[in-house]
């Protein structure tokens, strides 16, 4: 089996990191992963990650849940059980259609925040009970971690990265 | 330093003076007496106007297309010839549509008396009309840059860091406020003092009377408010109170650049802008009621002052980023980047939004309870106004959704000036559409009147605000915040003309 060792790069500063993230990108290494205690503005940038595509889901999410408030606000209250709404006894869902904005809003706003979440969580692979993959915990408390893949060139990385201000350098087996 | 320039200055001057011109030409052509107004009839109906159909065909049409006119008939001139309960029994059947009671009341209108006072409402409305075109668009342009001014408040008290490079371009706005409050002084007393006009029916003679043909008991009731002497004075002060704080930011705004004296002019700024911003939300709404809502004396909506807000806010918000965008593209704000435009179309965005929310929630109140006091302003606008009240509700709502969703799109200067010219249109619109209905019922439309009227402003507004802006340093160097604003950067979108070695 092809050998899986990667290094760990451990910062303390997450604007020395974000320059760090630059320097080894332009020095063409890939960068497997960073784990961080907090979100840094701008990473997904350096680290030249595609833009999520969070934000169209969330709009087709809410389509749906526009979609099923029609369906729904039309099934109980003009087919199953017709209402006389607000002395309107005209059983036309169109008709009615301003009394039913707010729960198409709502549904709308609902569809979106959950299933996004929801997309999100397992576009992260995160569920419950799932073992953390943090390969350190300090990740989780105020130290970043820059984890490269090593193609037999860990000299040239451990110096590049000593350059960029990192606190710990470890080679380590990746299972 | 900005110059304003001298095509610039040419084409204010131009544009003032062929508005003016045009106003003269409207006000001009507006029927002086009852045989003009006659023949403007005769005129219309013969082309098969609305208001033609309206005027000889009401026996045979169906309530809904009469009862609105006849309504907005009684409101303005109310009973002729018939109790004031009685009148505003039938009021009350008109809009409920019920076909029978309606046409009995327009039977009992079936006299010549009838007719000549049907007459002379019209010759009323027409009358109105060149009133009613300048009107909307003082409103428009004195509320745009009367939200400037509160928006200007509202970022001094929050200590915003990212507007600072943006203080002098909203000042300079804000300038308009002086031009269109003397001229709106002008316009009340006009309509109050003078009185001649019939924008607001509840100042015509007799309303307050028991005994006089025209008594309203509705009005009377409410008489400890709507009163002529109120009005004005109500009117004056809030005119006063917001120019005197512009007065007083502009001076001090200047000071604080070479003030020096460790931020003590700063927070001196700062406690007077949290005393407008109290009043400026007391003297908005009590405006909202004095100005719009007692154009329809009958009608009350308790939102509406938000109403009117959202519509202004979101236009003014409009405002700074095309004044931001022209003074941007003439290099003349040193310290601007793309995050401003972003910021700015964020806002615009926004309160877009929540202007619809308001909208609606004013609207299916009111549908939902279906009293007929409070249905009258919509089946008004539903009858007589049905294309532009609806168009800008897709103008002020789907369109901004739609072309200012995307995070990208709100830096792109053409973008957001496409969006923003449907949103002012929008706004326009809407401001027509609270004003007209009260003032000329059928008889609306957008000709030389209500363009000219439009030109007229936007001449003074132009003049007044790149001269404003002109007589200040672009940026307001003592502001302890300017370092922050000149580094504003919204992360997530890429500054154009900058590498990402930029970035943080």
């Amino acid at each position: 089996m092809e050998s899986s060792k990667v290094i760990h790069a451990f910062y303390n500063d997450d604007e020395v990191l974000l320059d760090a993230v630059k320097a080894v990108k332009s020095e063409h290494h890939h960068i497997e992963e960073v784990f961080c205690p907090f979100p840094v503005h701008g990473l997904d940038k350096a680290m030249g990650l595609a833009p999520t595509k969070l934000a169209i889901t969330a709009f087709f999410y809410g389509i749906t849940g526009l979609s099923f408030a029609i369906w729904m606000t039309n099934y109980m209250m003009i087919q199953d059980w017709p209402q006389d709404i607000g002395g309107k006894p005209s059983f036309s869902w169109f008709e009615n259609m301003p009394a039913f904005v707010p729960i198409m809003f709502e549904l709308t706003v609902f569809f979106a925040a959950h299933l996004m979440v929801i997309t999100f969580y397992m576009r992260s692979r995160i569920w419950p009970f799932k073992k953390a993959e943090n390969p350190d915990p300090r990740t989780t408390d105020d130290h970043f971690l820059m984890e490269i893949p090593v193609h037999n060139n860990e000299e040239a990385l451990t110096s590049l990265l000593e350059k960029t201000g990192a606190v710990e350098i470890n080679i380590v087996d990746k299972h | 330093m900005y110059q304003f320039s001298g095509k610039l200055k040419t084409l204010s001057i131009i544009l003032t003076v062929v508005g003016l011109i045009g106003i003269g030409y409207s006000f001009y052509s507006a029927p002086s007496s009852i045989e003009d107004a006659k023949e403007i009839l005769a005129h219309q109906s013969s082309h098969g106007d609305d208001h033609g159909s309206n005027h000889d065909d009401s026996h045979e049409n169906t309530s809904h297309e009469t009862s609105s006119h006849d309504d907005a008939h009684h409101e303005s001139s109310t009973a002729h010839h018939e109790a004031p309960a009685n009148h505003h029994g039938s009021a009350h059947d008109h809009s409920d549509n019920s076909t029978k009671d309606s046409h009995e009341s327009v039977e009992s209108h079936a006299s010549a008396e009838s007719h000549d006072s049907h007459l002379e409402h019209a010759f009323h409305q027409l009358q109105n009309k060149p009133w009613s075109a300048l009107y909307v668009a003082l409103f428009f342009f004195l509320g745009i840059s009367l939200l400037v001014l509160a928006f200007y408040a509202g970022q001094r008290v929050a200590q915003s860091g990212w507007s600072i490079v943006l203080f002098r371009v909203m000042e300079a706005i804000t300038a308009n406020l002086v031009p269109t409050s003397i001229i709106m002084v002008l316009v009340v007393l006009a309509a109050s003092v003078l009185h001649v006009n019939h924008m607001f029916p509840w100042m015509a003679e007799g309303v307050f009377d028991p005994s006089s043909p025209n008594y309203d008991a509705i009005v009377d009731g409410k008489s400890w408010w709507m009163n002529v002497p109120g009005w004005t004075i109500r009117s004056i002060v809030y005119l006063a109170i917001w120019n005197a704080y512009r007065w007083f930011i502009r001076k001090n705004s200047i000071a604080e650049d070479t003030a020096n004296d460790n931020q003590k002019t700063y927070k001196k700024n700062y406690n007077a802008s949290v005393i407008f911003l109290f009043l400026f939300m007391i003297t908005e709404s009590m405006m909202s009621w004095d100005w719009i809502m007692g154009l329809d004396p009958h009608w009350f909506s308790t939102l509406f002052g938000w109403y009117v807000l959202a519509s202004l806010l979101v236009s003014a918000l409009t405002v700074i980023a095309f004044v931001t965008i022209y003074l941007r593209s003439k290099n003349a704000i040193p310290g601007i980047n793309d995050s401003h435009i972003h910021d700015l179309a964020k806002f615009m965005f926004g309160f877009s939004v929540f202007w619809t929310y308001l909208w609606f929630a004013q609207f299916m109140l009111i549908w939902y309870a279906d009293i007929p006091e409070e249905t009258t302003y919509f089946v008004a606008r539903f009858n007589e106004y049905k294309l532009p009240f609806l168009a800008m509700v897709v103008m002020n709502f789907v369109f901004p959704v739609l072309l200012l969703l995307n995070s990208d799109y709100k830096s792109i200067p053409w973008f957001v000036v496409l969006g923003g010219i449907v949103i002012l249109g929008g706004h326009y619109i809407d401001i027509f559409v609270m004003i007209m209905p009260a003032t000329v019922g059928p008889f609306w439309s957008f000709g030389i009147a209500e363009l000219s009227a439009l030109l007229f402003f936007l001449g003074i507004f132009i003049y007044t605000v790149f001269s404003a802006f002109a007589k200040a340093n672009p940026i307001p160097k003592g502001n302890p915040f300017l370092e922050e604003s000149e580094h504003f950067h919204y992360y997530n979108i890429e500054h154009r003309g900058e590498g990402s070695g930029n970035h943080h």
